[in-house]
């Protein structure tokens, strides 16, 4: 291990590290609002925790102070026990993985070169580097034949996955992403956001996650800050975000009202643990005629409404991950559901399956 | 054609002396106009201001900037490296920054993002990213010196102009003729030469599509 490397690692961030904003304003020169006005908020070690809000609502600026492209006007972030503002701002950049919408690969390298550039800051020994990029390439999804490519070879889409390999190239504990899907088409953007998904499950890092999309914001994180004008609005977990609006902004940028969307937030589990006991057999007869589909209890209730409006069947069998028998949920369970408090939130790890 | 031939030791001699003096000012070009360009693409107030000194030092008229700097540099090469180099900044440090400053601001995000030192974003994001525009200045450089290089020769700098000015008093067309092929071939050999750097410093950012 060379000196450059070892110095590093000592310099590390605690492990078991969250993030603390702690009252952070910024205020930029050349104008008379604070972009970012007073937000505190605790980030959980493995948490993705998505900034949503409109443009102009100081996600992005409160996302860049964390790896100090922008300097807190007021307050302090902290990292695990450590003051960011203490750390040496390169040594603090290549232990955060940094993704941005317009992905800001380097033309002039190829895609290993791309992938490699913080483990060679960091005077990684060679075969080290060969084999991590190896690796990164695997876990995002891209053919090996892919290393001696350029940039401009790529679709935007793959551009993305490079530049998300390369954000993960040091092993970073935090990673930063600044709306970096929104660049991409419907398919691209869905692909992607089901492999981060994926990736979060797997590596166990905290990921903040920038974004105006609230289907994306509901999908991915595992909290979100809600954000408007600077201020922090609302910090919660999807389905409270969802079901428990502060205000009307928050029920209108969520839309709470959307019962689809309250619906696939919501798992089946939830409907066991309200009823206690489900049924076994189905109660009317015509019932008898049509095949019952089974439905995995981890999935959300939106799959289920599907499923029973697509199958004409009254019911849907319930297995759990064993494989278990749980019993038979109807269309009157789903909307029973709907106005319970009692939801729980459906597991995003568990439909993800290697 | 028969004078060429006939002095091809002197002509020779003299076209040496005038790539030598061209690549002297080039030296003193690059090593003035790479930091003046870097510091003008992070420093942008500063633009207006220096480019507009460039561009009036590039309107004298090379006879007399030379005849100007002989009180100071005396007769020789030294004005006329002086005047050249002079000249060129605006050539160089133009073309030098249009490469600075296309490049993609997210590439350079990135760079910071990351975490590089900005010694390590300058060589290894921004200098090859702009080292296509820096090399087209330095072949304008490259061809302006020769061109005007020539008139230097009034001032004792030596060079083919040795031959056009001789030519002219002595009215020996054929060393005028000599001087000017001999003018020529250093020129069109000097652009073709850059232009194959140029080219493939172009090819190198813009990944390896041409290979294809």
């Amino acid at each position: 291990m060379t000196y450059a490397y070892s110095k590093i690692k000592e310099s590390r961030v605690t492990q078991s590290g969250e993030i603390l904003f702690e009252d952070v304003s910024k205020t930029f020169e050349s104008e008379a609002v604070s972009a970012v006005d007073g937000v505190s908020l605790q980030v959980a070690a493995g948490d993705l925790v998505v900034f949503l809000g409109p443009s102009g609502s100081g996600k992005t600026t409160l996302l860049k102070m964390v790896n100090r492209l922008y300097e807190p006007t007021s307050g302090k972030i902290w990292i695990g026990d450590e003051d960011i503002q203490s750390l040496s701002i390169n040594d603090l950049r290549r232990q955060i993985g940094y993704v941005i919408q317009q992905v800001g690969l380097f033309p002039h390298m190829t895609v290993k070169k791309n992938i490699s550039v913080v483990p060679r800051l960091l005077d990684w020994e060679k075969d080290q580097i060969q084999s991590r990029v190896a690796m990164l390439l695997d876990l995002t999804g891209l053919p090996d034949t892919y290393l001696e490519r350029y940039p401009n070879q790529l679709s935007g889409g793959e551009q993305q996955r490079v530049g998300l390999a390369r954000a993960l190239a040091a092993d970073p504990d935090i990673l930063l992403m600044d709306e970096p899907f929104a660049a991409l088409d419907a398919i691209n953007r869905e692909r992607l956001q089901k492999e981060l998904l994926r990736l979060h499950c797997k590596l166990d890092k905290i990921i903040l996650f920038v974004t105006h999309d609230v289907e994306e914001a509901l999908l991915l994180a595992d909290k979100i800050a809600v954000l408007r004008d600077g201020k922090l609005i609302q910090y919660d977990t999807p389905i409270d975000l969802v079901t428990k609006p502060k205000n009307a902004f928050v029920e209108e940028l969520v839309g709470t009202n959307n019962i689809l969307r309250r619906l696939s937030l919501v798992s089946i589990e939830s409907i066991i643990k309200a009823k206690g006991r489900l049924l076994d057999k189905p109660i009317t007869m015509d019932q008898a005629m049509v095949e019952i589909p089974t439905i995995h209890s981890d999935a959300d209730l939106r799959s289920a409404l599907s499923l029973l409006l697509s199958s004409g069947s009254d019911y849907l069998r319930v297995e759990d991950s064993f494989g278990t028998d749980q019993g038979l949920i109807s269309m009157e369970d789903l909307r029973e559901m709907l106005s319970s408090n009692q939801l729980i939130e459906k597991k995003k790890c568990d439909e993800i399956s290697d | 054609m028969r004078y060429l031939i006939n002095n091809l030791d002197l002509v020779g001699e003299l076209f040496l002396q005038h790539l030598q003096l061209t690549l002297i000012v080039l030296f003193f070009a690059l090593i003035i106009g790479i930091p003046l360009g870097v510091v003008l693409a992070r420093v942008k107030w500063l633009q207006g201001p220096i480019m507009g000194i460039l561009g009036i030092i590039y309107t004298i008229p090379s006879l007399s900037f030379f005849v100007l700097l002989i009180p100071v540099f005396g007769l020789g090469t030294t004005p006329a490296i002086v005047a050249l180099t002079a000249y060129a900044q605006l050539l160089l440090v133009r073309n030098w920054l249009v490469g600075l400053t296309s490049i993609d601001p997210a590439v350079l995000e990135a760079a910071r993002g990351m975490g590089m030192s900005s010694w390590q974003r300058f060589w290894q994001v921004e200098f090859p990213l702009a080292l296509p525009m820096l090399l087209v200045g330095v072949r304008l450089v490259v061809l302006s010196s020769i061109g005007i290089g020539t008139i230097a020769a009034f001032i004792n700098a030596g060079g083919l102009g040795v031959l056009l000015f001789e030519g002219v008093i002595t009215a020996n067309y054929n060393k005028i003729f000599s001087g000017a092929v001999a003018v020529t071939v250093l020129s069109l050999t000097a652009n073709y030469g850059i232009r194959t750097f140029e080219r493939r410093a172009e090819r190198s950012i813009h990944g390896a599509q041409v290979n294809h």
